[in-house]
């Protein structure tokens, strides 16, 4: 559709027509989409890192811009490092920093490398499971602003945190639960060892010494795996009880605590069987279900990770006449900030000096910059487009707009209505049964023969110890999230695939989801004598000056090698300025051509603006005519028409909701083939036809990509953000599409359908079981050790069932090695 | 099968070896990150001259 036959050799993507940028990579040329992806691949090979393209297993992000160097100025400065960082032992510092753009193991190879090169670095411990490094370094050697552009030299924005206790915690969960996990597991192969001889032991015949000490020691192996592995469920299901509900953990605490209860009163008392066997294993299997679980909810990103990437670290104070860097959180109501060009607000303010534009697309995802005069407000997070700004703050900290919408997601993000109430209610039901069961059962037995009642009653207890059937949903749902973050796809909240199983309508947002999300030059013409690589350089050197997001498209393009003067804008034309002497004109059509006189009409023709087709052209002009035309798209992802079939063909009949123009909405919608769409749409606006879809009963996939779809994705019964999108959209996703890949979806949908199918037989499996088995314990046909077996084999079924979804998911694709895209063809 | 009655402690002193050695791990961040590791052995001792490094054969 676009492009040029070979992909970017750093980031994959098409590369526009008529565009040539080489990478001067091992001697050899390679093509580049931008100067951004030239700069950091040239950089990753000239410090001997070329191995990271061999190593990589999905493709780089686009670099967008080439590294700003002067963005790290602040961390240059030694007394405002050493107020961010911690002091390590010898005077090194250390600091932890988030980095954007890490997306496998080798990205983590690279940055550990890279750093690593340089001296007075003294450790690099990279995490790409959770986009983390932690740097260690001397500041008598180094400056932490050179490791800050080292990273952004090898593609990879980092965003240094502060403290971050909220990492430090999770790190801890993750550690505590994988050791709960371990006693669990050691616990449990110990208890099975011990317990084959104790099934045999009944028919069989074995010492009675013997048959005792094996009990003994198969309690003691099992007292660290039911007190220390199973606590988190006792901690939940007391927690539910003193918030007079039912949580799925208190049938589960029950079932651990009956059969342990029972099993060690019989190992104590020589009578009736032990149950140490069932007890250890389904610790340890709703323990496995859970750490899969809390990976994936960790790998998916949390809240303040969102507000590090969007709000800075620093600002630049005046008082008194000086200006000073200072941290973020130091900054105080009334304090005056300047601002330059090219940065983030650190707080909410009111502009006091200097014609600002700003764009705001983080917190409206309106993507024109916005005009910001004197007395005009700024917001935290948003960027600085223009000349430097002089604000006065007015919020800070958690007063601002930004952590006001990052306190809502947060509090929606807790609250997590929707499917996870189903499983707590029919905990309480089932929970319900059990003990009006068991209360029969003991009622009946009084009367027939009181002397056994108690352990007839504590024999039904253990018998429907609901451990098949709790097991039943966690494994199926953690084998599939683990298949599934295998493929790049993060499942934020598992609950999400009950429901994309369910789902019959899929609402898009159009921009960055079915369309990459970018502007930029897909196309260039050039008449008479000028070069396409000359007309884009012109262009980029016009455009380098201004700040209108059309101008982004051309500054990543081109080099701006020379450099314009006396350039003015007209709003909503275009620019004219002055290069080598030459008067040129970018902007539209009529703009372009009115430098000649009389106005070039002659070369309209082939290229009319064409909105109807969502696609603008920008003209280039001087005053011989009309130099260049430039097409300018936000190009569909290539996959995207095969994922709306995929999707059509599961039932999911796909519909556009996007705040654009309706041209272009149009255009995206005819070429994936969706026949449903709206066009310019407020955020609220695309919630009112979502609630209109669920008033009909639909429910509903919302993939979107911006701030301004928060409030859709918050409403949607599965929310599907993009992996590179914005933090604040991933943090109320369910689903995360890591890789980008569209395919993925139809394929997601398609194994929470094969998983809801597998939990149900599960279900009815052990629904089966537990009825079987009930009256006949009740009645005492069972003979204890055929129960025993019967309680590990129910749960053994449903894990390696659930087991099955973890099996024949395609492994992703791989892109390979893109150097050489002739000898991949072949 | 008298042995049994020293050969199972026995195997519970290995096991809490085992586990020992385990936590040990954990809290030493041995398991924080199962994924980069692997890709430091495909590394060259040293690095190789700047030039020639992605003109290798990658199916080498």
């Amino acid at each position: 559709m676009s492009a040029g036959k070979h992909p970017c050799f750093h980031c994959g993507e098409p590369i526009p027509h008529g565009l040539v940028i080489h990478a001067r990579i091992a001697g050899r040329d390679e093509p580049v989409c931008c100067h951004g992806c030239k700069a950091v691949a040239e950089f990753i090979t000239g410090a001997g890192l070329g191995d990271y393209y061999r190593y990589r297993d999905t493709s780089s992000s686009r670099a967008d811009e080439p590294p700003r160097p002067d963005r790290w100025a602040a961390y240059d400065r030694p007394e405002l490092v050493e107020r961010l960082t911690r002091a390590e032992p010898n005077g090194a510092r250390s600091i932890t920093v988030l980095l954007e753009g890490l997306r496998c193991a080798a990205c983590g190879w690279l940055a550990d490398k890279a750093l690593s090169l340089q001296s007075g670095v003294l450790d690099v411990s990279v995490n790409p499971a959770t986009a983390r490094a932690r740097l260690v370094w001397e500041p008598s050697k180094v400056r932490l602003g050179d490791l800050l552009r080292v990273l952004e030299h090898v593609g990879l924005r980092p965003h240094p945190l502060a403290g971050e206790p909220s990492e430090q915690i999770a790190l801890l969960e993750r550690r505590d639960a994988l050791k709960r996990l371990a006693v669990a597991g050691f616990g449990n192969m110990q208890v099975m060892m011990f317990a084959v001889p104790l099934y045999f032991a009944a028919s069989q015949g074995m010492d009675p010494t013997m048959r005792e000490y094996m009990r003994l020691v198969s309690m003691l192996v099992s007292i660290p795996v039911a007190l220390y592995s199973g606590w988190p469920f006792y901690q939940g299901a007391w927690m539910a009880l003193r918030s007079r509900s039912i949580s799925m953990d208190v049938p589960v605490s029950l079932g651990i605590l009956l059969a342990f209860v029972a099993s060690v009163w019989n190992a104590l008392t020589g009578e009736g069987e032990v149950y140490f066997d069932s007890v250890t294993m389904f610790v340890f299997f709703l323990g496995l279900g859970r750490y899969i679980e809390m990976i994936a909810r960790h790998r998916a990103g949390s809240v303040a990770d969102a507000l590090a990437r969007l709000a800075p670290m620093t600002a630049r104070r005046v008082r008194d006449g000086v200006t000073e860097d200072v941290q973020a959180v130091e900054i105080a109501v009334g304090d005056e900030l300047v601002v330059r060009t090219g940065e983030v607000f650190a707080a909410d303010g009111v502009v006091l000096d200097g014609d600002g534009r700003v764009d705001e697309s983080m917190l409206t995802g309106e993507s024109n910059a916005i005009a910001k005069p004197p007395g005009a407000r700024v917001h935290q997070g948003t960027h600085n487009l223009a000349t430097p700004l002089r604000v006065r703050v007015t919020a800070v900290a958690g007063n601002t707009v930004l952590s006001g919408i990052v306190a809502l997601l947060e509090r929606a993000q807790a609250e997590r209505p929707r499917l996870a109430k189903a499983a707590d209610r029919a905990a309480a039901w089932f929970l319900g049964r059990i003990l009006i069961g068991a209360a029969l059962v003991f009622a009946v037995w009084w009367f027939v023969d009181p002397s056994r009642a108690f352990s007839a009653t504590l024999a039904v207890l253990v018998v429907t110890c609901p451990c098949a059937l709790s097991l039943a949903t966690p494994t199926a749902l953690a084998a599939a999230t683990a298949a599934l973050a295998r493929r790049g796809v993060l499942v934020a909240h598992t609950d999400a695939i009950e429901a994309l199983s369910k789902a019959t309508h899929v609402l898009w947002d159009k921009t960055g989801t079915l369309t990459k999300g970018l502007v930029r030059v897909e196309d260039v013409r050039s008449y008479g004598d000028v070069t396409s690589q000359q007309a884009l350089e012109w262009a980029a050197s016009l455009e380098q000056l201004s700040e209108h997001p059309i101008a982004r498209a051309f500054t990543v393009t081109g080099a701006p090698t020379v450099r314009a003067s006396e350039v003015e804008v007209h709003a909503g034309r275009g620019l004219e300025g002055r290069i080598d002497g030459r008067l040129l004109r970018i902007g539209t059509l009529a703009f372009a051509g009115a430098l000649k006189s009389p106005p070039s009409g002659a070369t309209a023709a082939d290229t009319a603006t064409d909105d109807a087709v969502g696609e603008s052209w920008v003209y280039l002009g001087d005053e011989s005519g009309l130099l260049a035309a430039f097409r300018l798209t936000d190009p569909l992802r290539p996959e995207a028409g095969q994922c709306v079939a995929g999707l059509a063909e599961l039932g999911l009949p796909s519909e556009i909701v996007s705040g654009d123009e309706a041209g272009a909405v149009a255009r995206i919608a005819e070429r994936c083939g969706i026949e449903r769409q709206a066009a310019r749409l407020t955020p609220q606006d695309k919630l009112a036809r979502l609630k209109t879809l669920q008033g009909e009963g639909a429910v509903v996939v919302a993939v979107g990509d911006g701030i301004n779809d928060a409030p859709l994705l918050r409403g949607a019964d599965v929310a599907v953000a993009m992996g590179r999108g914005s933090a604040l959209a991933q943090t109320s996703a369910d689903l995360i599409l890591v890789r980008e890949s569209l395919d993925d979806l139809p394929h997601t949908v398609e194994l929470a359908r094969r998983t809801q199918r597998v939990i149900r037989q599960n279900l009815a499996w052990s629904i089966a079981y537990n009825l079987a088995a009930l009256p006949l314990a009740a009645l005492g046909f069972v003979p204890p050790w055929l129960a025993a077996i019967g309680m590990s084999l129910s749960s053994v079924v449903v894990v390696l069932n659930a087991m099955r979804l973890s099996r024949g998911a395609p492994p992703p694709r791989r892109p390979g090695w893109p150097a050489n895209p002739q000898a991949e063809a072949a | 099968m008298e042995i049994l009655y020293i050969m199972i402690p026995l195997g519970l002193v290995l096991v809490a070896l085992g586990l020992w050695a385990f936590f040990w791990a954990t809290g030493a961040g041995q398991f924080d990150d199962l994924d980069s590791p692997g890709w430091t052995v495909l590394e060259d001792d040293k690095a190789p001259p700047p030039d020639e490094t992605p003109d290798k054969d990658p199916s080498r």
